[in-house]
């Protein structure tokens, strides 16, 4: 459908578009947020580091060393390195990739999980309703830890080759993740349904198409974009503690999770904290970042939903 | 109630309003029907416990009969609770109708299949009260307002932008206001940008819901004054839904009274106001606060609230506050009765 | 008359990121002893942060809030008194009604114990001298059945009820002032005649004086001794009530009078001002009616006119009268 405003037509007024749309206005408001800046800044330097980081590692190829191992952090490996030799700050970065990776894809899929199916639930209603809101109370119904466990322990039964379990890991997230998802989405596409601009709709005999495509979504987007943020947390959070038990990623691909596992003892955890320490924190700092911005993001978009 | 207005012969509406040269507010209505409600009644259940089931309804709207004819404009009347809105809502099929039947241009609106529907909705349009509330935050109103022409072939993609122009300009909108976001406008902007899009379509009958009740008085004279140009210009029906007799008596040739989900009087607008027959609507008409200091006006004050819909009183539903109630008025349901040049009255009194 | 309230040169700004928006702007007035002032004017014009700030209800954030004049109430300057005076005040002394009956009610709380909260702390009754009081109170408003409203909870009550239950709370105490914003704005006209009629009458049988804040004048005529008129902070015209609808000076308050449909009165087309009322964040020097209003003069476009009474009983801060006194 095209669009009548878009259109550059001759006799458009010289004040057009000088007050901005609302997105330009989150946009400003966001920027005077000094808190969720500073977590949106955390984010990116995180993932600048991660991504960009080992190239400029002379240990990037991850090679075992064993005249140096469990070396403390020094000159040449600032946080030292693990029982194998390797130097942490490389493995914490490369475990940064797919940590992140995993979050960030993890997000994607559950979130286009959810909206399609809260927004097909929201609008249509009825048996597509009920048929979608039942599966996802069944998923809501099992605590999503012990869930993720038995994903992760069917995985390791399955003897799926280590450099495939991060997409796998991938997928389990997502699954579980889905069904709040849906829920905020048809929620939200229930209370839209009912606002008086939808009932305008309606009398000026507007098609489904049109509705769905042109006035609820485009309202629904700053819930997605929210909700899509504060996901990428959970995500990272989750893979660390299937990692950590050893059903998610598994060595010798390092996650900030497995790298925690791999110090899983009294003498790394009393001798050596530059081994369990940095994948911690990387951690703790990426998910308090997301969240923070997050919260931002929500404080503009979606004003209602303030805490 | 028995539906007896058709039975009038027609032109005696065309008379009443040239009883008053120069005033009145719309050409003469003619005869032809546009919209015929017979009998409506719009009930929402309410309901309750475990399983929802539904213990009682309330009775928004309470068996309606009412002709519109195409030129007119008709006033809708009454107090919150009255069910005046949910007469429009149940002609657009906003809300859906328990009983009874509308027709437009002959056509039953609630027997015909919903793409058919659809391809009617253009021609009954619905002005919305909250200006706010009634245009996406998000559209353009370029877009809100030429959307629907696309859709409905009255514009195609090359000259829907001038088309759109056109009919902002009629409703007094400068041309640069086509790429703006609503929240970009004040509220009388807002309600012209909601007549726009009504008028864009091209419609016979346009409902309006109390479409100047949240503008400030100034505004409020500015879009009255737009929707008579616009009737003048195009030869609208308005269904005028209000709660303000003031603004109804200067737009309507017709006015209907509703209390409790049923209508107690209509007539012509002369009439009404210099001779209104029911006692509420003598009350109603007293309580109107008018901007004359120290008038002394014999004025009526009704006692107690209006009763809950659920549970409407018997009989007449107006007795419980009536100050001329009698026995007779417990007992029976007054009839809606013709009292001449289209007068109707539903009260024992009268 | 003895003055009962003081208003002197009152500012209340509020700054935002995009500039400092004068919410109220140096404005003046009094409120005699047993009199209703009404303050009318459309949205935005300062109506109800007016009231607000007598009430002491704006929190003063930064730059932002009261930032000049006084408000004299018996003597003693409200905006100069400790946070505890101003309590004791509000609610004896001085109370408000709000426009929305609603939410100024607390939903969990029944109606019993919100009429007796303040008899109990401003009064120092017992709970059942208090619980006496309040039922006297809810017939006086006009409700049947006080004891059983005693107990119910505002969500079970009517709108007009409600307003009704904030009335009998806003007079509980015996207040000399009490400030109505809007009171009968969201309710039907035979409950608004109901509500008008009572303030009336409790104004007169108790002395108590009114400040009644309305955009509609009808409501004005029906109730106001004497009439200020607002627009965009400032007030524009004041005088006492039959002077202003018979003569009014200012074209604002003209427009206003001639732009609503009177009962009774028809024309063929409304009289409409032009225009609408100015962004409060691009005022300037001028006079902020001079784009809508035919009689603009050159002076009008670069210097606001000051507030210069017109006869005795009436003041207009218009331009084109200040010609008329200076020629005089």
């Amino acid at each position: 459908m095209s669009s009548v405003s878009g259109a550059a037509a001759p006799g458009r007024g010289a004040k057009t578009a000088v007050k901005s749309s609302m997105w330009r206005q989150s946009v400003r408001l966001l920027l005077k947020n000094k808190l969720a800046i500073a977590g949106l800044v955390i984010v990116v330097l995180m993932f600048l580091a991660c991504f960009i980081g080992p190239m400029f590692s002379p240990y990037a190829d991850n090679k075992t060393n064993m005249r140096i191992m469990n070396r403390a952090p020094n000159l040449q490996h600032w946080l030292g390195t693990d029982k194998l030799g390797r130097d942490v700050l490389t493995r914490v970065l490369l475990a940064g990739r797919i940590s992140l990776t995993v979050g960030l894809a993890s997000m994607v899929l559950s979130v286009t999980l959810g909206t399609l199916l809260g927004a097909l639930s929201g609008f249509f209603r009825g048996v597509v309703d009920q048929v979608i809101m039942r599966v996802a109370d069944l998923l809501l119904t099992i605590p999503s830890l012990p869930l993720l466990f038995i994903f992760g322990a069917l995985l390791s039964d399955w003897k799926v080759p280590p450099e495939n379990r991060m997409y796998i890991v991938m997928l389990i997230l997502s699954l579980v993740n889905w069904p709040s998802m849906a829920r905020m989405i048809r929620g939200q596409m229930l209370s839209l349904r009912e606002r008086e601009f939808m009932q305008a709709t309606t009398v000026l005999g507007l098609n489904n198409k049109r509705k769905l495509f042109h006035h609820l979504l485009p309202n629904l987007i700053p819930l997605i974009i929210v909700i899509a943020t504060l996901n990428i947390g959970g995500a990272i959070l989750s893979e660390s503690v299937l990692s950590f038990f050893g059903l998610g990623v598994t060595a010798p691909t390092p996650t900030w999770g497995n790298m925690i596992d791999a110090a899983n003892n009294l003498i790394d955890f009393q001798e050596r904290p530059w081994l369990w320490m940095p994948p911690g924190l990387s951690i703790f700092i990426t998910v308090i970042a997301i969240n923070i911005f997050g919260d931002g993001l929500r404080d503009v978009l979606d004003p209602k939903q303030k805490r | 109630m028995p539906e007896t207005e058709n039975k009038i012969p027609a032109g005696s509406g065309a008379a009443a309003a040239a009883n008053e040269p120069q005033k009145g507010p719309a050409p003469a209505a003619s005869p032809e029907p546009l919209l015929e409600i017979e009998h409506l009644k719009t009930y929402f259940p309410v309901k309750s416990g475990l399983w929802g089931r539904t213990k009682a309804h309330v009775k928004a709207v309470d068996d309606i009969s009412l002709t519109l004819r195409a030129g007119e404009t008709f006033g809708l009347v009454g107090e919150s609770g009255s069910g005046k809105s949910t007469v429009g809502r149940s002609i657009v099929r906003l809300t859906d109708k328990t009983a009874g039947e509308i027709r437009y241009r002959g056509q039953d609106l609630y027997a015909m299949p919903e793409r058919e529907l659809r391809r009617l909705r253009p021609k009954i349009q619905l002005i919305f009260q909250d200006p706010y509330s009634s245009l996406n935050p998000r559209v353009r109103i370029g877009d809100a307002i030429g959307e629907a022409m696309l859709q409905h072939g009255l514009a195609s993609p090359d000259n829907v932008r001038e088309q759109v122009l056109e009919v902002l300009e009629l409703c007094g909108l400068p041309r640069y206001h086509i790429d703006r976001f609503p929240h970009e406008f004040s509220g009388g902007q807002r309600q012209r940008v909601g007549i726009a899009r009504a008028l864009a379509m091209n419609p016979d009958l346009i409902i309006a819901d109390e479409p100047v009740s949240a503008l400030d008085v100034s505004i409020q004279a500015q879009i009255i004054n737009l929707f008579r140009k616009l009737q003048r210009e195009r030869g609208l029906t308005y269904l005028f839904i209000s709660h303000d007799l003031s603004v109804v008596e200067h737009l309507c040739s017709r006015i209907g009274v509703m209390y409790l989900g049923s209508m107690v009087e209509t007539a012509p607008r002369a009439e009404l106001f210099g001779n209104p027959l029911h006692p509420y609507t003598k009350a109603l008409l007293s309580a109107v606060p008018v901007p004359v200091p120290k008038l002394k006006r014999e004025r009526i004050v009704l006692q107690g609230d209006i009763p809950s819909p659920v549970n409407p009183p018997s009989g007449c539903k107006f007795h419980t506050r009536c100050p001329l109630a009698f026995d007779r008025c417990k007992a029976e349901v007054p009839e809606f009765r013709d009292m001449g040049g289209e007068h109707f009255v539903a009260c024992h009194l009268a | 008359m003895e003055n009962l309230l003081r208003v002197n040169r009152l500012s209340t700004h509020f700054h935002t990121d995009e500039g400092t928006v004068k919410a109220v702007d140096d404005i003046s007035f009094r409120v005699g002893k047993g009199e209703t002032v009404c303050i009318v004017g459309e949205s935005g014009c300062g109506k109800s942060i007016t009231a607000m700030s007598i009430m002491g209800l704006i929190q003063a954030q930064g730059a932002s809030g009261v930032t000049g004049g006084t408000i004299e109430f018996g003597g003693e300057d409200l905006l100069k008194l400790g946070k505890n005076e101003l309590r004791t005040l509000r609610g004896s002394e001085i109370s408000m009604i709000f426009q929305e009956p609603m939410s100024s009610l607390n939903p969990v709380m029944t109606i019993g114990e919100q009429l007796t909260e303040p008899l109990r702390i401003h009064r120092k009754l017992n709970r059942k001298a208090a619980a006496k009081r309040a039922v006297e109170l809810i017939a006086q408003v006009g409700i049947s059945r006080p004891e059983q409203i005693m107990d119910s909870y505002p969500h079970e009550l009517s709108g007009g009820m409600l307003q009704r239950i904030m009335i009998a709370i806003a007079i509980s105490c015996g207040p000399k002032l009490l400030i109505a914003d809007e009171p009968t704005t969201a309710l039907d006209v035979t409950i608004q005649a109901q509500i008008l009629d009572m303030l009336r009458r409790f104004k007169d049988e108790s002395e108590m004086s009114i400040m009644l804040i309305t955009h509609d004048l009808g409501v004005v005529a029906e109730m106001a001794d004497y009439v200020i008129v607002m627009y965009a902070g400032k007030i524009v015209e004041e005088g006492e009530v039959e002077v202003l609808f018979d003569d009014p000076k200012h074209p604002y308050t003209r427009g206003l009078l001639r732009s609503k449909p009177v009962l009774g009165q028809l024309q063929d087309e409304l009289y409409s001002i032009p225009g609408q009322v100015p962004d409060p964040l691009e005022l300037t020097e001028s006079c902020y009616f001079h784009d809508r209003c035919e009689f603009c003069m050159d002076i009008c476009r670069v210097k606001g006119p000051p507030l210069r009474g017109v006869g005795e009983r009436q003041k207009t801060a218009c331009w084109l009268y200040e010609e008329a006194n200076v020629h005089a």
